[in-house]
């Protein structure tokens, strides 16, 4: 054989080691999830989903981690999109290019590179003891809002970024002041791709277990929580749980809750996916 | 070694229909210009010749391409071979990111030469044949970067030389490099030819007269004009070739 | 009136992008502060040279090398498997593959990184270990092999996009005088296009370890939560962030120098993470600049 044809014959063995690569981790993740479903879908109901936990693995249900859960979504939601939009404005549209903004910018990279467990060990020091707020869900959303902070923020300065100055100059030309400039003309513009990368964030919010046990959550809850106060679990945090049983009906239950849980973020993975093609289609600049 | 034939050449991008039937056969040990403005299709026909055009999508191309008397759209032929037959000199001067000596020796480590000894002699040869050894024979080990713009393309047509190609391409290889540059390029240039068959893209109508044999006027994705450059630059036949040539448009 | 509106607007937006400052404050006045009286009862030394970590035992000792180790390990373990899995992905995607497959097969990647780390652990748990064990007699039920390679698939999607990016930064020049010179796809990707790129894949492994270093679920639920110093992948062991979830777990008192084990282990994590991060970020930096 000579040495083209060696050559050649090493492009395409890679090329369909290439292709297999590609498919290797999606093929598997497929096979979790096929045996997830087989294990789980039999125990899935809607008794499963409106009992509370229990000793008696046949009567357990996830009813106080998925309101726990909700009510975590919903108080994360209000704190983190609030301070991260309201961050990202003031980053893209404000803040003077110099020292500050470099320091920001560089510390921002870097919260997004810390592990969600140290946001936990924050959270327990600052929001479960200082501020007295115990394991509640208001302390775990505080953390949890840390903790995609850095992310919304990220994701805001790009959407502006992508939106061309021509608009705001118009504005401007008009006789706006910055803020009018940018809440009705920039934001407008950019809430749709803003939008999705919020989605996306809570997306991975809503699988967060490590953090919050650090902070306080529980692992057994047996009433659901009525104020911001109030003691949580969570859907990761009671499949965390029935996972770490021996008894194997415990595994049922635990593979029952994944497919819940999986749902719920392939949902919302998916809606944002939805918003970005539509976004894409609707807007060409 | 032969002509290179072009015959009834058409190519698409998509349905920008890009070269319009062209047919022209190239001289062996000339340098032959090809001239026309902008977008007029010249880069397009010169990477023609060693199938560089392949990797771009929505390509479409109908002709033949003759090298040899063998048609290089042939399925059968291997690209990698023909392109250590063509060799190709692109406009900006493009060094790999490794030493000067590396740079040299791709072409040979590619095709599995590893032999110091031979790849000392090779890219020693290769250098002095781009008249460029005597400048950096004491730096072989540094960064290709570290030269000026003007002996990276030198350094690049080296790189080219060191696989023994028969045919060189040439893709307007001055217009980064400055005048000083630019003139021991043209005479290497003049060098070369002796020993390879060269075509040459150039936006640069004296560059065109200096150096090139016959030259070809393209515009918008013909051939107008193909002559000696000698008759193309004193009588043009055509009024768009004259046009283009005393600058009034392009 | 319009003017102090706008005044008040600046400032509350400013407010917020402070608070970005007082988080990692915050993170750091609290691990430095926990950490530095936990080092008052045991010696530094003792803490980063020790390989017995036994705090929650009677007979206590206080080596992190044991949590390490493990941490270390399990991320090595998910590097070996990322690394060529989505360094391939990229090369594949970035050089052989259509517009058309790209486009589909990217944001499916991306479902690899979005599945939570429980499931993972449960996968990993249930599902990876017992399959290996039919191949690897010795394998315990909890190891870091299996969380190992479950991380692994997590991560790929980090490898393959990050490195795809540095490979679509190479200049399109370089490409052309690769093939110009009879050079294959195969030869070109490995002789120019990986060393061009290589601090940008270099950045893409440094996150992906620095991410699986933080990893907690997955190898909380199938790595085990037993402090052994040992680098045998086949046998159960604790990492660094494991040992955080257990103590927040059970019901250690608080301000007790158990309690305060969980801020000096953190404070390693943290600074692990941390340089390794500005590595990435100064790496990044600077192969930006190399082609503009």
């Amino acid at each position: 054989m000579n040495r083209t044809k060696k050559n050649r014959l090493n492009d395409s063995l890679f090329k369909y080691f290439g292709i297999l690569n590609t498919l290797l981790g999606l093929i598997m993740l497929a096979v979790f999830i096929f045996i997830i479903l087989q294990t789980g879908l039999s125990r899935l109901s809607w008794d499963f989903i409106t009992s509370l936990p229990s000793r008696f693995p046949e009567k357990a249900g996830i009813y106080t981690a998925l309101i726990g859960t909700f009510w975590m979504l919903a108080l994360t939601i209000i704190f983190s999109v609030t301070l991260g939009v309201s961050a990202g404005i003031y980053l893209e549209e404000y803040a003077r290019k110099g020292f500050f903004s470099r320091m920001l910018e560089i510390n921002i990279s870097n919260l997004v590179g810390v592990p969600s467990v140290i946001y936990g060990i924050l959270g327990l020091a600052l929001f479960n003891r200082y501020l007295g707020l115990g394991g509640s869900l208001l302390a775990g959303s505080f953390t949890l809002s840390l903790l995609i902070i850095p992310v919304i923020i990220v994701t805001t300065r790009e959407s502006l970024k992508a939106v061309p100055r021509t608009i705001k100059e118009a504005a401007y030309a008009l006789g706006a002041t910055r803020w009018q400039a940018i809440s009705r003309q920039l934001l407008p513009a950019a809430s749709g791709s803003i939008v999705t990368g919020i989605i996306l964030a809570l997306a991975r919010a809503i699988g967060e277990a490590a953090p919050l046990i650090v902070v306080g959550a529980l692992v057994y809850v047996p009433f659901i929580p009525n104020s911001p106060l109030d003691d949580y679990t969570l859907l990761p945090i009671q499949i965390f749980n029935w996972t770490s049983r021996p008894q194997p009906e415990f595994q049922v239950n635990a593979s029952a809750g994944i497919i819940v849980l999986l749902f719920l973020t392939f949902v919302l993975n998916g809606i944002s996916i939805y918003l970005r093609n539509k976004w894409q289609k609707k807007v060409k600049w | 070694m032969n002509q290179l034939i072009a015959k009834n050449i058409n190519v698409w991008y998509g349905d920008n229909h890009a070269l319009q039937d062209v047919s022209m056969i190239i001289d062996p040990f000339q340098v032959t210009a090809l001239i026309g403005p902008s977008g007029c299709g010249k880069s397009t026909f010169l990477r023609l010749f060693n199938r560089m055009n392949d990797y771009i999508e929505n390509f479409r191309m109908e002709g033949e391409i003759l090298i040899n008397d063998i048609n290089i759209y042939d399925p059968v032929v291997n690209t990698e071979e023909l392109r250590k037959k063509v060799g190709m000199v692109f406009q900006k001067p493009n060094p790999f990111p490794s030493s000067i000596y590396e740079n040299v020796a791709f072409g040979m480590r590619i095709q599995g030469m590893n032999k110091k000894s031979e790849l000392d002699e090779v890219v020693e040869t290769s250098l002095k044949k781009a008249v460029l050894w005597d400048e950096v024979k004491d730096s072989l080990k540094k960064p290709a970067f570290s030269l000026s713009g003007g002996q990276q393309q030198r350094l690049c047509i080296a790189r080219t030389l060191a696989v023994e190609p028969e045919v060189i391409l040439m893709d307007e290889p001055a217009s980064a490099l400055d005048p000083i540059s630019t003139s021991k390029l043209e005479n290497l240039i003049f060098e070369l030819k002796k020993s390879y068959t060269i075509v040459i893209v150039t936006h640069n109508m004296q560059q065109a007269g200096r150096i090139s044999d016959k030259t070809a006027f393209f515009y918008m994705g013909k051939l107008i004009e193909y002559d000696t450059t000698k008759r193309m630059f004193l009588k043009p036949a055509h009024l768009q070739t004259q046009n283009y040539i005393t600058g009034r448009f392009g | 009136m319009r003017r102090t509106k706008e005044k008040v607007i600046e400032k509350l937006l400013a407010a917020s992008g402070l608070m970005t400052i007082l988080t990692t404050a915050g993170i750091l006045v609290i691990l430095i502060y926990e950490s530095s009286r936990f080092f008052i009862d045991v010696s530094i030394w003792e803490f980063l040279t020790g390989t017995e970590w036994t705090p929650l035992f009677s007979k206590k000792e206080f080596g992190i090398w044991p949590l390490l180790s493990a941490t270390f390990l399990t991320s090595l373990i998910a590097l070996l498997v990322a690394l060529p899995v989505g360094l391939s992905i990229a090369i594949y995607l970035n050089e052989y593959a259509n517009r058309n497959f790209r486009k589909t097969v990217k944001p499916m990647l991306e479902v690899l990184a979005s599945v939570p780390t429980v499931v993972y652990g449960f996968f990993a748990l249930t599902i990876v270990t017992p399959f290996l064990q039919q191949f690897i007699p010795g394998l315990a039920g909890f190891n870091s092999l299996s969380p190992g390679i479950v991380m692994g698939i997590m991560i790929i999607p980090m490898i393959s996009s990050l490195s795809e990016d540095a490979l679509f930064a190479v200049p399109r020049t370089l490409r052309d005088a690769s093939y110009g010179m009879g050079a294959t796809r195969f030869q070109t990707v490995f002789r120019v296009l990986i060393p061009s790129a290589s601090s940008g894949i270099i950045v893409s492994v440094i996150l992906a370890v620095s991410r699986a270093i933080g990893e907690t679920m997955i190898v909380a639920i199938a790595a085990g939560q037993q402090p052994n110093f040992t680098f045998n992948p086949l046998v159960p062991v604790e990492t660094i962030t494991t040992y955080i979830v257990q103590v927040s777990l059970g019901d250690v008192p608080r301000d007790s120098l158990e309690y305060r084990t969980i801020f000096a282990a953190g404070m390693v994590l943290f600074l692990l993470t941390f340089v390794m991060n500005n590595i990435s970020l100064w790496l990044k930096r600077k192969y930006h600049r190399q082609y503009e």
